[in-house]
């Protein structure tokens, strides 16, 4: 008994690692690896720059013709143009009708688990929520493709759908996924409200339904703008889902029932058929370099808002 | 008043109702795949290799998947949780810290097909490997490093100061008391971590198309050992097709009799992995939990 303290003693003995006096290797040793992220984010920021003004810098191509409304980047099929208006536009389209979509039921649901729900429900949720995000990306796009797709060719021609391939599939199959990821994060926001506003409102005799409107929603104002941003910026930049239920046409959207592209699906669809150091692949980086400005400037969006809302 | 006690149930009922239509949704959507997969599935076709004209079986990229994931998480688990015992042990507050949350936020909103992008330029034109296991990896890592950075540093703050004082109060060093103390009352947390991220690594497929590779996924000969011969499957050098790039390839090039059959047996298998990832995550954690602290919670 005694020799096995003494042997436990002596596993525990060695003092911290110092090869010099001062320097805790512990530390730099695990600080070193904390701060591998800020090389990436450094590296990233500077390969997508650099190759995405290629486009300017290399090929000559002027930088406003970014903005101009046609795409037709193959030289053997005439003048070229590479505007990438109609993929920004129809990123942007994509994005803002699946966050309308999906807005109401994720704060609906976020609402549910933060106020209503009792444990026995909650118990079920939360890991339901956490198999809805965990479903891949190209799932959900399948089943856009064998379910959606055609159910909306089939009873849609009233509404304008052609083919089932448009916007308004798109923008389903989004808001299907970034549901889970909105409503945690508003249920977050909603959990962040101290329960003694709560039992006040209570009472003075307010029904629940009158504590969520007149004081949890406007309470999480910020909370619930942030949780919509993230849904956005998580809806703008999925890639397969959505090539394969929008048509991929690279048009100014107009109709939500017309097939309309993204940034996401077209660098999909032509990373494969170009080569580097063509004018087209540089587009495709140029292309990567404005989705990668959008979402830190949702990033920077989500900073200022979860400052205002105060410390969590 | 009697308005106020009605607006109150309907709000209620409503809220159940949004509640109940989306556990639905996800139960129709599980469903719908099983259900479509099920008179076509038979246990040979986890094993069996691809074919075009009759339903073979999707081996070689159940086997690129694991692959990739083993591969992916033996780079980002010691570096996730290392980061981490730097975050929650180390850091304190500071201009560094905040460096490293914003590098963190930043980087988990890049696109994953953008991270695809620069994974290709990096590890694919720039090491000259071509599209390998390693390359896809390595993309995988970039974004999932924060991921699992984070989950690790919440298990390591949610573990007590009283028990750090008392491993303090015993004469233990700092790292002593990170190291016998701090991470194993942590590990419920950080394994379920690791599993979350792992089932983050097994879904993923935008990221992966540009870096471990689009190939027509072949036999596999498992005899081959060189793990520098990018033929062989133990290499981190081959080409990986994986199981979700599988699919989004047969959809998008696919053609022949039975791509239907097939796509839909291969986002069967997919779902029932993520079932069993999130599924066995949560018991495992809880498992553990109860083993190691030896309490209920």
């Amino acid at each position: 008994m005694e020799s096995d303290i003494a042997t436990e003693m002596a596993a525990v003995r060695p003092e911290r690692v110092v090869l010099a006096p001062g320097i805790d290797v512990a530390r730099r040793v695990t600080g070193a690896a904390a701060t591998v992220v800020v090389l990436l984010v450094g590296l990233l920021l500077a390969f997508i720059a650099w190759n995405g003004i290629a486009l300017f810098r290399h090929s000559g191509v002027p930088i406003l013709e970014v903005f101009a409304p046609v795409w037709q980047p193959d030289p053997t099929s005439g003048e070229t143009t590479y505007g990438l208006l109609p993929f920004i536009l129809g990123t942007l389209g994509v994005v803002s009708v699946a966050a309308a979509l999906a807005a109401p039921l994720s704060l609906g649901l976020a609402l549910f688990m933060a106020e209503v729900a009792p444990p026995w429900a909650r118990r079920v949720m939360q890991p339901a929520m956490e198999v809805f995000v965990g479903i891949p990306s190209v799932v959900y796009g399948w089943l856009g493709l064998t379910v959606l797709v055609p159910f909306l060719a089939a009873n849609g021609k009233w509404a304008g759908f052609t083919s089932g391939f448009s916007w308004f599939a798109g923008s389903l199959v989004l808001a299907l996924m970034i549901l889970p990821t909105v409503s945690s994060v508003a249920y977050d926001s909603f959990r962040a409200v101290p329960p003694d506003l709560r039992t006040a409102s209570l009472a003075l005799g307010t029904t629940r339904w009158q504590t969520i409107r007149h004081l949890l929603l406007p309470a999480s104002g910020a909370g619930i703008v942030t949780a919509i941003v993230l849904g956005m910026m998580r809806a703008a930049g999925e890639a397969l889902a959505v090539q394969m239920v929008i048509g991929n046409r690279p048009l100014i959207p107009r109709s939500l029932f017309q097939p309309v592209t993204t940034l996401t699906a077209q660098i999909t669809l032509d990373m494969g058929n170009t080569v580097a150091g063509e004018t087209w692949n540089e587009a495709l980086w140029t292309m990567g370099l404005v989705l990668v400005t959008m979402s830190f400037a949702a990033v920077v969006l989500v900073r200022l808002l979860t400052r205002r809302a105060g410390p969590r | 008043m009697r308005r106020v006690l009605l607006a109150d149930q309907l709000a209620t009922a409503v809220l159940w109702s949004i509640a109940g239509s989306v556990i639905l949704i996800l139960i129709a959507i599980i469903a719908h795949f099983l259900l479509a997969a099920l008179p076509d599935f038979t246990p040979s076709f986890l094993i069996a290799d691809p074919s075009t004209d009759v339903i073979g079986g999707v081996g070689p990229v159940l086997w690129n998947s694991v692959y990739v994931l083993a591969l992916t998480m033996l780079v980002t688990v010691p570096l996730g949780v290392l980061g981490a015992v730097f975050m929650a042990e180390y850091a304190g507050t500071g201009r560094l810290i905040d460096l490293i949350r914003f590098s963190q936020e930043l980087i988990g909103s890049v696109p994953s097909i953008v991270v695809g992008l620069f994974g290709f330029a990096v590890f694919v034109a720039a090491t000259g490997w071509g599209f390998t296991a390693l390359a896809g990896a390595l993309a995988l890592t970039v974004f999932n490093l924060p991921l699992m950075t984070r989950l690790a540093e919440q298990a390591m703050r949610a573990v007590p100061d009283d028990e750090r004082s008392a491993s303090f109060a015993l004469g233990a060093t700092k790292w002593q008391t990170i190291r016998h103390v701090v991470l194993p009352i942590a590990i419920p947390g950080l394994v379920t971590g690791v599993i979350l991220t792992a089932g983050r690594v097994f879904g993923e497929a935008a990221a992966l198309l540009f870096t471990a590779g689009l190939a027509t996924p072949g036999r596999l000969n498992f005899a081959n050992l060189n793990l520098l011969d990018p033929r062989s499957p133990w290499s981190p050098f081959h080409t990986a097709t994986t199981l979700s790039v599988y699919l989004w390839r047969i959809n998008s090039e696919g053609t022949g009799p039975v791509v239907d059959q097939v796509a839909n047996l291969t986002a069967a298998v997919l779902i029932v992995a993520v079932l069993i990832f999130n599924l066995g995550s949560r018991a495992l954690g809880q498992l553990l939990q109860r083993r190691i602290t030896g309490t209920r919670s």
